[in-house]
């Protein structure tokens, strides 16, 4: 009898609960209202099934508990009920079905017109490419990824001279207009995933994917990871800042293109006059330093970076070493000259021009009390 | 495969007195590494679709330890046949003669692993050396077990006539070998001899 | 058939012989589940830490990142593989297959017990891999290369070797057990034991055998050649790669081949889970609402038509992983149409409780508490299927409330039922009632409560496999509170289930003695001479079996059952009922 009352008050509250959340899907901001249809469609049917059957349970808990003098009955078997559920199972899949292939073939078909980028992906950043004034990309290979080259780009492929790169973790694109995205990964798989968008893909290391959407709405969305690639994973963040087209024209023109040599990975969105330790802050996110190094004591991948500046560091060989500019310039140029006592050695090396460098520096002496006697420069 | 071994041990064994189970036992045993061989050589075929796909040499060697398997496995009949017909010296000498070259082959086998990595061909030259050395040493790990079961096979035939048991183990063995050598043919066919264009056109229009 | 008579048995005397080194399908059954259920509590107390540092993220400092990673990881492999494939398997199938269609063991009783020692080894090398340097892998169960064996995963120099080697033991056991199991159902039924008169308990455990064999050998290639790739330096799965800065040596593997192979045998595995628990829980309903089972044809044909179909669906796991994007038409339709013969599993389930007369026993709680679960896990599958809704989802909570629900809490929801109802076989007493009871409500509700708003999150979009949340924005700061109250309720799930192991105890010392049919069941385990059953289960004879296992409240019957082995008149499927009319007249 109790097990009756649960059922029937586990389904109300199941109701109550769908209808009181305040968890529910991020406002669409692309052309896929199809896909949440396609799921109310599916919500809808399967939350009949569920109330039925659940109700229908505590019904017969109810009516046919045992007492005494009663016995079951002994039915034949009935053919006719079976065949009347299957069908109607049947009827109610080909509805859930049916809708969810459409909407499907069209995600599996971009449009002719669409405005093509790459989005490539590494261990535990985001970094992206347009195609320039050729409108193709220039071909990529993994053997030609370096510091001074992060995407890889073939260098004598005149495609890729003019093809703008953006080496930071925010990308821009026009609103209203169907966008091709290009997927690579130069190591692990990762997943490019923005909520509000619906639509998302794989990143599959050794081959190109792609997915395509419409953005429909202004405004500065997340790209998480969403395929698990390694300690860094939940911390592999980007954004996609959505903006009218003119607006988007006038960002991508301030980009710097693959043949200018002199590769410029300001931070985003720091303008020009703020402090030092500010910019170092946003090139620590944009640049993915905060997926392994936290600000605020609690372990990760790396050290973190509160108490860090002046402190004496152990390293793996058992000798000691004091943090001080010149050690950060190293660790963070060439991560493996010196291991810190306790971590892997997992770090790629980052190519950062002075200012970053020291800017990045600053940033850290910030998180830190401690002070370095003799200020060397990086 | 160990697994063989003991069923095949057990299914003699006196104190189940189920010799019948044997039978079906190794059916399904060589119906599960079929699927296992077939698992591996879809990755196989898949692989072999891409650009850089380069075929191993066929070496002489080949040839030889096919044939050796092939001789290992009629000398197993002809113990089987003996066997029927009662004639346990028969069946005694083709036990002996098959195990023996199957153990032949086994060291050829690791010959030509040695050949091919003297050639460069060594395990992660390339994708069809590294398939090779799973695929065959895959192989030659299932009848290793085999020898293993042959081994006890030879202990219950050592004794007083051709019983139903011994027979039974010898059957069995028989049947084993044939499997591995239909699974070697198969194996051959498709690392040396049938050129990769005519698998792939096979398996794509499939 | 088996055995002319029960001499040939000849009963072990040791200690050593009788309850170690046994060949007894009893003894093995209860030692796959004993190891079962305490590697089981290691996966239980993974993720119960797991919840900690999701309910309350950096409040445990020994919780870092790389631990995170390892504890999802093993917790996910242990409770897939470790625990619920051989409890089912090699728990439940040992003990009932052979008692059930009326043998006297195994036909290959050495076999079984290596198969179990074998199993052994591969949790014991499971759990080496907490203690070599760099810890187990944190690679996600799944495994998935080139992640699992590159530097950025923990685990990543040794955890992975040992996670590899041991599933490849396993799977040899699985096959040596696999194999037996097959065999015994196929050559040793007792005289008058059809297949179509056999259990669905049987019937469940027999199909997800042969799945077993054929889904097992997927994952063995994958693990050999994920293996080499670690190991020998081949290129099977692993494309160019420049990790962490460097150009690594790998070239021209395929990825996705590995999530092939992988998901080949990852799926069906969900239904070598399942299609035991819809066998066992068939029989609970049965049992305990004292009417036959509703359908039992279309129950056997609808095991049968999932686990043939459990073989076509495996790439709907992967509508988002890069693989030819055609592929996902073929694999939604499939996995939807392997609905239909779930729904009619269930929709037998509550009919059979239709006028019927029930018993909410223990064992019964549990089968009820699971049609409950199962019908969330399933429903939601048919979002996660249906190829353009399971786009926004994928990999986010949604599928994890998903898989939880559908092959975590309800085939454990069966285990527990299925334990509560043959313990008194296996030791002669009754488990204790009122702590029964207490662990069921916990546990049910519990489980409701911890996974059913995790769908929610999902739908919100929250990623799985993160080991923390902060700053991002489009989640709400009530997502946290509700992680801590998910916590919580896993926290007091997690602990109750310290009651059914002091229940599991207690009982097999002090518990009500039983007699030898206290559920006043059908089937032949339960008409076994001794209770527990002895050296060969049957005494001198075997038995022979008259009818089907369902005859439960026959109209003019004296009793409300009649024992499989009973030779009355009346009663049987309605096969055997026209059979019986056609003789009359």
């Amino acid at each position: 009898m109790a097990l009756a009352i649960v059922l029937m008050a586990l389904v109300a509250a199941a109701v109550l609960f769908h209808f009181l959340s305040p968890w529910w899907l991020t406002p669409l901001a692309s052309n896929w209202g199809q896909i949440d249809t396609t799921l109310m469609i599916t919500l809808a049917i399967t939350g009949a099934f569920f109330i039925a059957i659940n109700l229908f349970v505590a019904y017969c808990l109810i009516r046919f508990r045992q007492r005494d003098g009663h016995r079951a009955a002994h039915d034949p078997e009935n053919k006719k009920l079976e065949g009347w559920l299957t069908g109607l199972t049947a009827v109610g899949i080909v509805a859930m079905l049916a809708p969810g292939l459409f909407v499907y073939a069209a995600y599996i078909d971009p449009p002719a017109d669409s405005l093509v980028f790459e989005a490539v992906g590494q261990q535990w950043q985001w970094r992206f490419r347009f195609p320039g004034r050729d409108g193709r990309l220039g071909v990529t290979d993994s053997r030609f990824v370096s510091a001074e080259n992060p995407l890889g780009l073939a260098p004598n492929d005149p495609h890729g001279q003019d093809d703008v790169l953006i080496l930071n973790s925010e990308v821009h694109l026009p609103v209203g207009k169907p966008i091709k995205v290009l997927l690579r990964s130069q190591d692990v798989l990762h997943d490019f995933y923005v909520p509000p968008f619906r639509a998302r893909m794989n990143l599959v290391p050794g081959m190109v994917t792609h997915f395509w959407f419409t953005p429909t709405r202004t405004g500065r969305f997340e790209i998480l990871c969403a395929q698990l690639c390694g300690v860094g994973h939940f911390n592999m963040r980007g954004y996609v800042v959505v903006e009218e087209p003119a607006a988007f024209q006038a960002w991508l023109g301030r980009q710097s293109t693959f043949s200018h040599a002199e590769v410029k990975t300001a931070a985003p969105n720091a303008p020009a006059g703020t402090d030092l330790a500010a910019q170092g802050k946003l090139l620590a996110q944009s640049r993915g330093c905060v997926a392994c190094h936290s600000d605020d004591g609690s372990a990760r991948v790396g050290p973190s970076w509160k108490g860090l500046y002046g402190k004496t560091e152990t390293l793996a060989d058992g000798s000691t070493v004091l943090v001080d500019p010149a050690y950060l310039a190293e660790s963070i140029r060439t991560p493996n000259a010196k291991i810190v006592h306790g971590y892997p050695a997992i770090m790629p090396p980052f190519s950062l021009s002075d200012p970053e460098l020291a800017a990045l520096i600053a940033y850290m002496r910030t998180l830190s009390d401690k002070t370095v006697a003799q200020a060397g420069t990086p | 495969m160990s697994v063989a071994q003991s069923a095949r041990h057990d299914a003699g064994g006196a104190r189940d007195g189920m010799p019948s189970a044997g039978k079906p036992a190794l059916w399904v045993f060589m119906g599960v590494v079929t699927v296992l061989f077939a698992q591996f050589l879809h990755a196989y075929i898949v692989r072999m679709g891409y650009a850089d796909w380069q075929r191993l040499p066929t070496l002489p060697t080949v040839w030889l330890n096919t044939a050796l398997l092939l001789l290992s496995s009629a000398a197993l009949q002809w113990a089987q046949v003996a066997g029927r017909h009662g004639r346990r010296a028969g069946m005694r000498a083709g036990l002996f003669l098959g195990g023996a070259l199957a153990l032949a082959f086994l060291a050829g086998q690791l010959w030509l692993w040695r050949q091919l990595t003297a050639l460069d061909y060594a395990i992660a030259s390339g994708p069809a050396s590294s398939f090779f050395y799973l695929l065959s040493g895959l192989h030659g790990v299932h009848l290793a077990g085999g020898l293993v079961a042959w081994g006890m096979t030879i202990r219950r035939v050592g004794h007083n006539g051709v019983t139903a048991d011994g027979l039974l183990a010898v059957e069995l063995c028989a049947r084993y070998w044939h499997f591995l050598l239909a699974l070697w043919l198969v194996l051959f066919g498709l690392l040396f001899i049938v050129p990769p264009a005519t698998i792939l056109a096979i398996c794509s229009s499939a | 058939m088996a055995y002319s008579s029960a001499e040939q048995h000849h009963e072990p005397h040791s200690f050593w012989t009788r309850y170690v080194w046994s060949q007894d399908h009893k003894v093995i059954a209860v030692q796959y589940t004993l190891t079962a259920i305490a590697v089981g509590l290691v996966a239980l107390v993974l993720s119960n830490l797991m919840r900690l540092q999701l309910g309350f993220p950096g409040r445990f400092a020994f919780i870092d990142a790389n631990h995170y990673y390892q504890y999802v990881t093993l917790h996910g492999m242990i409770m897939v593989v470790y625990l619920l494939t051989a409890l089912f398997l090699g728990g439940f199938g040992n003990y009932l297959i052979p008692l059930m269609v009326g043998a006297r063991d195994m036909v290959f009783p050495l076999l079984n017990m290596l198969s179990y020692w074998v199993y052994l080894l591969a949790v014991l090398v499971l759990m080496a891999s907490f203690f070599v340097p760099g810890g187990p892998t944190g690679a996600g169960w799944t495994l998935y290369p080139p992640q699992s064996i590159l530097p950025g995963t923990p685990g990543s120099d040794w955890g992975i070797i040992l996670m590899l080697v041991s599933l490849l033991i396993f799977i040899v056991a699985a096959t040596m057990g696999g194999l037996n199991y097959v065999i015994t159902v196929l050559q040793a039924r007792t005289r008058g034991m059809t297949l179509m008169r056999m259990p669905l308990t049987v019937w469940g455990i027999f199909v997800a055998t042969i799945m077993a064999l054929l889904a097992f050998p997927s994952l063995f290639v994958s693990g050999v050649m994920l293996l080499f790739d670690k190991t020998l330096g081949t290129s099977f799965f692993m494309p160019a790669i420049v990790s962490m800065g460097q150009a690594l040596s790998y070239k021209g593997g395929s990825p996705i081949l590995f999530q092939h192979l992988f998901w080949f045998f990852g799926h069906p595995e969900v239904y070598i889970v399942a299609l035991p628990a819809f066998g066992i829980v068939s029989d609970l309903i049965s049992t305990h609402s004292r009417k036959k089972i509703f359908g039992y044809h279309m129950m056997v044909w609808a095991i049968v038509a999932i686990g043939a179909l459990s073989f076509v669906v495996w790439a709907h796991h992967m509508f988002v992983s890069g693989m030819n994007p055609y592929f996902g038409f073929f694999f939604a339709t499939t996995t939807l149409i392997i609905a239909v013969p779930t729904a009619i599993k269930v929709y037998n389930w509550v009919l059979t409780l239709w006028n019927s007369s029930i018993h909410l026993s223990v064992p019964m709680l549990f089968a009820i508490g699971f049609i409950s679960t199962f019908l969330i896990g399933g429903l939601t599958g048919l979002f996660l299927g249906n190829v353009s809704v399971d786009i926004p989802l994928s990999n986010t909570y949604f599928v994890v409330a998903h898989f939880h629900m559908v092959m975590g809490v309800s085939p454990i929801l069966v285990i527990f039922g299925g334990i509560y109802h043959w313990f008194p076989k296996v030791t002669g007493r009754l488990m204790n009632d009122t702590l029964g009871k207490l662990h069921f409500w916990v546990t049910f509700l519990g489980t409701y409560a911890i996974y059913f708003p995790m769908h929610y999150l999902g739908i919100l979009g929250m990623p799985r496999r993160y080991y923390a949340y902060d700053n991002y924005a489009f989640i709400p700061a009530s997502a946290q509170q509700l992680n801590a109250f998910i916590t919580v309720a896993a926290l007091i799930v997690g602990v109750t289930q310290l009651v059914f192991l002091y229940n599991l105890v207690h009982s097999t010392f002090r518990g009500r003695p039983a007699g030898s049919n206290p559920w006043r069941a059908t089937t032949l385990e339960w008409q076994t001479p001794d209770t527990p059953p002895g050296h060969g289960n049957w005494g001198a004879e075997q038995p022979e079996v008259h009818r089907w296992a369902y005859d439960y409240s026959v109209p003019g019957m004296a009793q409300d059952f009649v024992p499989q082995n009973s030779a009355v008149a009346g009663g049987g499927d309605d096969h055997d009922q026209k059979a019986a009319g056609r003789k009359k007249t």
